[in-house]
């Protein structure tokens, strides 16, 4: 009768600390969720910014290509690119990261590795570089965040 | 003192100079993606037209007739008609358009994504009627990168690949013969693409056996490692005989693209 009393005592304790235990799981993701932001949010507002700014070139007759970059930025960790180019054309590389970011910088270099001169354009957490290749072939597209916590970045670019 | 300010000056000048060039650890990590990395038929064409004035309207080419069945060359031929739908923006020939947007539906419903692309025809026809060319530019990537997510979800990467090498090859077949037919080494420039070409090989080399081992694909293997032949050169123009040839071969593997279920 003991054993049985003390066993239905067990049971009813380990019961409760498994509803506690559900309980404080459930608190920790939804304050988890609710204090980490949601990635793809965050990629989709930086495109947004990205797209903003390129509209600017839109209006000098840039066509912008449907494709973007994006992803996560942090200082002291560079993103490359490969894209591909046309000798004649001229491009804008535009790069927008999120809020936590203060300064991001684009830069662009050739199919050797070797920096090349463009157009640049910086504004705190958006830059962007104008380039107008004399070869066709590979380029490289360096992003950097300098200022900021870490982000979520886009990249797009446009063509005339 | 001086040693010290002269090594610390050093240092210095080595870390911004580093900053001035890319290493080849971070050129050969560099990220690439189909739908940013590879160029359009669009930006082709652009670059086509600072060269002068071409004649675009000579360059479209009769709509393949042949319905196919195999997916890979569904998916080929899909890419083939974006490219013909820029080419009829630059031609200014809003029927033409109308016609790619007709045909790439077709295809796309070959291929199961054209649920996907259905108000994007409308607006390409729409946008057709009202010549507004610029903005079609834009929808035709669009409708690709469409396509592209459709195909991407339906897990079929190695179609994206081929999508966007009918695009490429078809551009191509189309620039290098006008520059053959017109050549300067301004216009000749714009043709060397090494890494667009390497890209395609490496995907082609790497495609599960079912998909790549079929007479097509190994059509359009042989072709594009010649075509990696002709353009694979130290000098960064081509010649008149190189441009000759690449328009030769594209224009071989494109032939081989919309035979009938090949």
């Amino acid at each position: 009768m003991l054993v049985a009393r003390r066993s239905r005592h067990r049971a009813s304790s380990s019961a409760q600390r498994a509803t506690l235990l559900s309980l404080l799981l459930a608190l920790f993701t939804a304050t988890a969720l609710v204090a980490a932001p949601n990635l793809e949010d965050e990629r989709v507002a930086a495109r947004r910014s990205a797209l903003d700014l390129a509209g600017a070139w839109a209006n000098d007759g840039f066509l912008l290509r449907d494709g973007h970059w994006s992803g996560a930025l942090k200082i002291g960790a560079a993103k490359v690119l490969q894209v591909n180019l046309y000798a004649g054309n001229q491009y804008w590389f535009t790069l927008a990261a999120t809020s936590p970011a203060k300064k991001v910088a684009v830069s662009v270099f050739d199919s050797t590795g070797k920096h090349v001169a463009t157009e640049p354009y910086e504004a705190g957490a958006r830059a962007a570089a104008g380039f107008a290749p004399t070869l066709s072939g590979p380029y490289y597209l360096k992003i950097e965040q300098i200022e900021g916590e870490p982000s979520a970045f886009a990249l797009v670019y446009s063509y005339k | 003192m001086l040693s010290r300010l002269f090594i610390f000056a050093l240092l210095v000048c080595g870390s911004l100079l580093r900053g001035q060039e890319l290493t080849p650890e971070e050129m050969a990590t560099a990220a690439t993606g189909e739908s940013i990395s590879l160029p359009m038929p669009g930006e082709l064409f652009a670059a086509l037209g600072k060269q002068g004035k071409p004649d675009w309207s000579a360059m479209v080419r009769k709509t393949p007739a042949s319905t196919f069945t195999n997916r890979q060359q569904l998916a080929l031929n899909l890419g083939g008609l974006i490219a013909d739908g820029y080419l009829a923006v630059e031609a200014q020939d809003a029927q033409q358009v109308k016609n790619a947007a007709r045909d790439i539906k077709a295809l796309a419903k070959g291929l199961g994504v054209e649920q996907d692309l259905i108000n994007r025809g409308n607006s390409i026809v729409e946008f057709a009627e009202k010549a507004q060319w610029a903005t079609l530019r834009e929808e035709l990537e669009a409708a690709q990168n469409e396509v592209i997510t459709a195909m991407t979800a339906h897990q079929d990467q190695d179609l994206v690949t081929l999508v966007m090498l009918g695009g490429w090859l078809r551009g191509t077949e189309v620039v290098s013969t006008h520059i053959a037919a017109h050549y300067t080494e301004g216009a000749a420039r714009v043709l060397r693409q090494p890494a667009v070409v390497q890209h395609f090989v490496q995907k082609l080399a790497t495609m599960p056996k079912k998909i790549a081992d079929t007479p097509l694909l190994n059509v359009v293997r042989t072709g594009l490692a010649e075509i990696q032949k002709a353009t694979l050169k130290p000098a960064s123009i081509l010649s008149a005989e190189e441009v000759t040839m690449l328009s030769e071969l594209t224009k071989s593997v494109m032939n081989a693209i919309v035979l009938k279920d090949k």
